[in-house]
């Protein structure tokens, strides 16, 4: 037997190997230990501070979007809290089986959600469904999907819809203003995200919270100078009158005529603000203040303003307007028929082209020019609403005579509708115009003088004449108020010139006349062919407008019926 | 005369009574119960503090410790007996995987049994040891060549079998066993020492000339875990973490960040070992690890007594293997080993692995309460 061999018990097996054997095992067992110090002891900061690393996280804490509110504080956009749903995709597709039981609760299409996560996989964060309703979210939250969680966020609401969505605009899904007043005051309106330091599971959830390192900051409110009822208002008398007549379009503006505030203004086509999922961006645009049109005759009591103001005429002045035609270079200025020898109030009540024009000619060069500039028209309003157009007048007073001609009754020269009512605005406002605003301000800005007031009084005496029944607009009138105004019914310019059939309706004036709260200017786009004259379509939506703002904003009337009167009197006597 | 040890013999050491009426090992049954109480403690923690699935593994225990108790009963001769049949039904079993197994996880390593589902490379691990004793303990030792080459292919084929499904890590353990009953028996040094020496240049080849390039990434991966963050490697980071944040004393029972938050991947099964370091500290690791040393050496005193040397061949086999398992699973665990994926044992989640060790730990204790008497 081999001398390494040693025969204990029966058992012939070679000594020393259960001794290397054990020795080899004690030398890594020393390893195992010396590993398990320098881990936990030596390496200790460096891993506890990779592991804070992992668990540790500063997120966001989502601050609101400020409230909108019209003038009384009536709400128009706030913001109410949603949850989205997000995904790790990697960590959902472990799990396909779960897969169609979430696109179920989701209401989404499990073969498009299983594409939609396969090709995000690389990534740890992607959107499964944003703004759910809270009382889903936290049912998804609760079937405890993998790699699904929740983030609180805020989405936009409209409770007044349509009726103001063209003023209000709207925001995107990461509550950025993108269109009208959300834009403008996008700075204003939006919070600040506070920060705070949470303990989150691998999959996202926060644990824990550890600390707050920054308060979220909500949004500032925002109070416009928009009356919720006079909105309403206008946005149904527009929208019945767009209707009936099959006009391609149509805006409304209301302004305070002391302070400059807008109180209502509607256009359309609207849309849902609420849910804008497959309309146009064309539907968007407030046109009330973005598009220009020729205000044509609605220019004629600027003329008149401008004709009294350089001291030449006077309301009784005779114009002789005979034949009705009238020459100026190579160009003829036509009336609808006939007047004769006509005063100055009776060219504003017949509308008389060939009037207004010998009255401009009669001026001084750069008269009427500087009352239109003086007015407001060719330069934006000032309110800062995204996309504003400031229209178009000439850059210098025209030399050419037919320029001027024409520009008496109001060609060559392009407007807003909000541009029109803020002129109109100085006239009612005994020749003083204030600023126009979106805001409610509760100091209005000072006026400046850019009408005499004795011109800007007898110019609307003239006006009141248009709504009479020898008027062009006998249909603006309100019961119990004296209106003030102006039709203006306008050939579209179209390529090469104006068109024969396609018209803008116009209306523009103001209540009460013996002292105005209120300019409203109508603009109905391409009514149908039957009825197009700013008479017909414009006017009855004026008067229907004014008659309920009038009534709703408790202005005392300044045109009491004799029946009234008799009526208050023998209530007096009982 | 030759006599059965039981009750009517005389101990060649005194013990308890119902011990020996139960063929059981007080040292060894004490460490074991020992380590799997910790086990539970740590899996309600990695569970999440869920009680349930510790009631789970607390009956799966409760059979491997049934299991040990009946095979204590059988003797050593019984076992040897055995032997070659047990291994040559697993190996028929192995080969029936390769061909009707059943897949799971990108793995196939199940029979249907149409009852259960069962997994012969666990059969195996018992198997090999016995047959590989049996095999050696029949003939002259140490062994000569025809006898090592015919070990070696007894040992390379349920290896290779098992290691194609491929399950790594209960290969290297059915390997191990093997080599352990082969160099216990008398494997030749220079056999060993020459092997050695033609490793380092069969590596290279292997590197450079039959390596696919995604194998060589897992190779670089291994040594530097950093270079696959998000991949191969955060397994092995998370763990790190976990371990060197527990310091000295952890973080408390229930306090690991990286485990309790989910951070720490397998955290109930292969990593569990993270756990325990996280929120026992070194103080726990230190605890476990001498437990096991325990059972390790008491299994080397057991083999050292054995009185045969079947029993003395499996003995050291078995109580080498605990080691290596040990070993494999904490160097993994704390990046000294790559990943291959093998249980903590009597500590992981998981019901198989730890019926065939307590299988095992029986044949120990069976070995050391069957001992003959020598009366002269």
């Amino acid at each position: 037997m081999n001398a390494r061999y040693r025969e204990r018990e029966g058992v012939a097996l070679p000594r020393w190997r259960p001794a290397a054997v054990l020795a080899a095992f004690a030398v890594i067992a020393g390893v195992c230990a010396y590993r398990a110090v320098d881990l936990q002891v030596t390496h200790r900061p460096f891993l506890e501070g990779q592991g804070s690393a992992r668990h540790l996280r500063v997120v966001d804490i989502p601050a609101h979007r400020g409230r909108i509110s019209d003038r009384n504080g009536e709400p128009l956009a706030i913001s109410a809290p949603v949850d989205s749903v997000w995904a790790d995709p990697g960590e959902l597709l472990t799990a396909p089986e779960r897969i169609p039981e979430l696109a179920r609760m989701l209401e989404l299409d499990q073969r498009e959600l299983r594409r939609y996560l396969g090709e995000r996989s690389g990534r740890s964060f992607v959107y499964i469904k944003r703004h759910v309703n809270p009382d889903l979210a936290q049912m998804v939250a609760a079937r405890g999907f993998p790699g699904v969680a929740l983030r609180r966020e805020y989405r936009r609401f409209y409770p007044a819809g349509e009726v103001a969505a063209h003023v209000l605009g709207f925001t995107d899904i990461d509550d950025r203003g993108l269109e009208g007043i959300e834009l403008a005051f996008n700075d204003w309106l939006s919070g600040e995200p506070g920060a705070k330091r949470v303990v989150k599971d691998r999959l996202g959830r926060v644990i824990e919270d550890v600390e707050q390192i920054r308060q979220p900051r909500p949004g500032r409110n925002l109070t416009l100078s928009l009356d919720r009822r006079l909105q309403y208002l206008a946005y149904r008398e527009l929208k019945a009158a767009v209707k009936r007549h099959d006009a391609r379009a149509g805006s409304v503006v209301m302004l305070d005529v002391r302070t400059g505030e807008v109180l209502a203004m509607v256009n359309q086509p609207a849309y849902n603000p609420n849910d804008r999922a497959n309309l146009r961006a064309g539907r968007f645009r407030n046109r009330a203040v973005t598009d220009v049109f020729e205000p044509g005759s609605t220019i004629k009591p600027f003329t008149l303003a401008a004709a009294m103001d350089h001291g030449r005429f006077g309301p009784k002045t005779v114009i002789d307007t005979g034949p009705g035609v009238m020459r100026v270079g190579g160009n003829t200025i036509k009336d609808a028929s006939n007047y004769g020898r006509i005063d100055m109030a009776t060219v504003l009540r017949k509308s008389s082209n060939v009037g207004a024009a010998k009255i401009a000619l009669q001026l001084d060069r750069g008269a009427l020019w500087g009352q239109l500039a003086a007015v407001g028209f060719g330069s934006p309003s000032g309110t800062g609403f995204p996309g504003e157009s400031g229209g178009s007048l000439p850059g210098k007073p025209p030399s050419r005579s037919i320029e001027r001609a024409t520009l008496a009754f109001g060609y060559g020269i392009a407007a807003t509708p909000l541009q029109l009512a803020s002129a109109y605005a100085a006239i009612a406002n005994d020749g003083r115009r204030v600023p126009v605003t979106f805001l409610r301000e509760d100091e209005p800005a000072a006026g400046e003088q850019v009408i005499s007031a004795e011109a800007a009084r007898a110019v609307r005496r003239m006006m009141e004449a248009v709504v009479s029944e020898q008027g062009t607009a006998p249909a603006a009138r309100v019961n119990g108020y004296r209106v003030a105004g102006k039709t203006g019914t306008v050939r579209k310019a179209i390529a090469g010139g104006y068109s024969e059939d396609r018209h803008a309706a116009l209306f523009a004036g103001m209540a009460p006349a013996s002292d105005p709260r209120l300019v409203t200017v109508v603009v109905v786009d391409e009514p149908g062919k039957e009825a197009y004259y700013g008479g017909q379509v414009a006017a009855p939506v004026f008067g229907n407008i004014m008659d309920g703002a009038l009534r709703l904003l408790n202005v005392p009337p300044d045109d009491v019926v004799p029946e009234d009167a008799m009526l208050a009197h023998s209530g007096g006597g009982r | 005369m030759i006599l059965n040890g039981d009750d009517n013999g005389v101990a060649p050491r005194q013990m308890g009574s119902l011990q020996r009426r139960l063929h059981l090992d007080g040292v060894l049954l004490g460490a074991l119960v020992l380590i799997a109480g910790l086990g539970l403690v740590v899996l309600y923690s990695a569970f999440g503090a869920n009680m349930e699935a510790v009631q789970r593994q607390l009956t799966r225990l409760a059979v491997a410790f049934a299991a040990m108790l009946v095979v204590a009963q059988l003797s050593p001769q019984a076992l040897r007996r055995w032997a070659p049949w047990l291994y040559i039904v697993g190996l028929a079993m192995l080969v029936a995987v390769v061909f009707f197994g059943v897949s799971g996880g990108g793995a196939q390593r199940w029979l249907n049994l149409g009852v259960a589902r069962f997994q012969p490379s666990e059969l195996m691990k018992v198997a090999l040891p016995m047959m590989l004793a049996y095999f050696l303990a029949d003939g002259a030792l140490p062994p000569r060549w025809r006898r090592l080459g015919l070990s070696v292919v007894m040992i390379a084929v349920p290896a290779a079998l098992i290691g194609q499904q491929p399950d790594l890590g209960t290969a290297v353990i059915v390997a191990a066993s093997g080599f352990f009953v082969l160099f216990l028996a008398g494997l030749p040094w220079r056999l060993l020492i020459g092997t050695a020496i033609a490793a380092g240049p069969a590596a290279a080849v292997l590197w450079f000339y039959f390596m696919h390039d995604y194998q060589r990434q897992r190779v670089l991966t291994f040594l530097n875990p950093e270079r696959d963050p998000l991949g191969a490697g955060y397994h092995i980071i998370q763990s790190k973490i976990a371990i060197g944040s527990g310091g000295v004393y952890g973080k408390g029972f229930l306090n690991g960040t990286q485990a309790q938050l989910e951070f720490l991947p397998e955290r109930h099964t292969d990593f569990i070992f993270a756990v325990l370091s996280e929120e026992f500290g070194l103080v726990g690791v230190g605890v476990l690890l001498c437990l096991y040393a325990v059972v390790v050496a008491r299994g080397a005193f057991i083999a050292a007594r054995a009185q045969d040397t079947f029993s003395r061949l499996l003995a050291g086999s078995i109580a080498m293997t605990f080691f290596v398992y040990v070993f494999v699973n904490v160097g993994m665990v704390t990046g000294l080993l790559p990943v291959v994926g093998l249980p903590l044992p009597l500590v992981s989640y998981g019901g198989t692995f730890v019926v065939t060790m307590m299988i095992g730990f029986g044949m120990l204790m069976s070995i050391h309460t069957h001992r003959r008497l020598w009366t002269s």
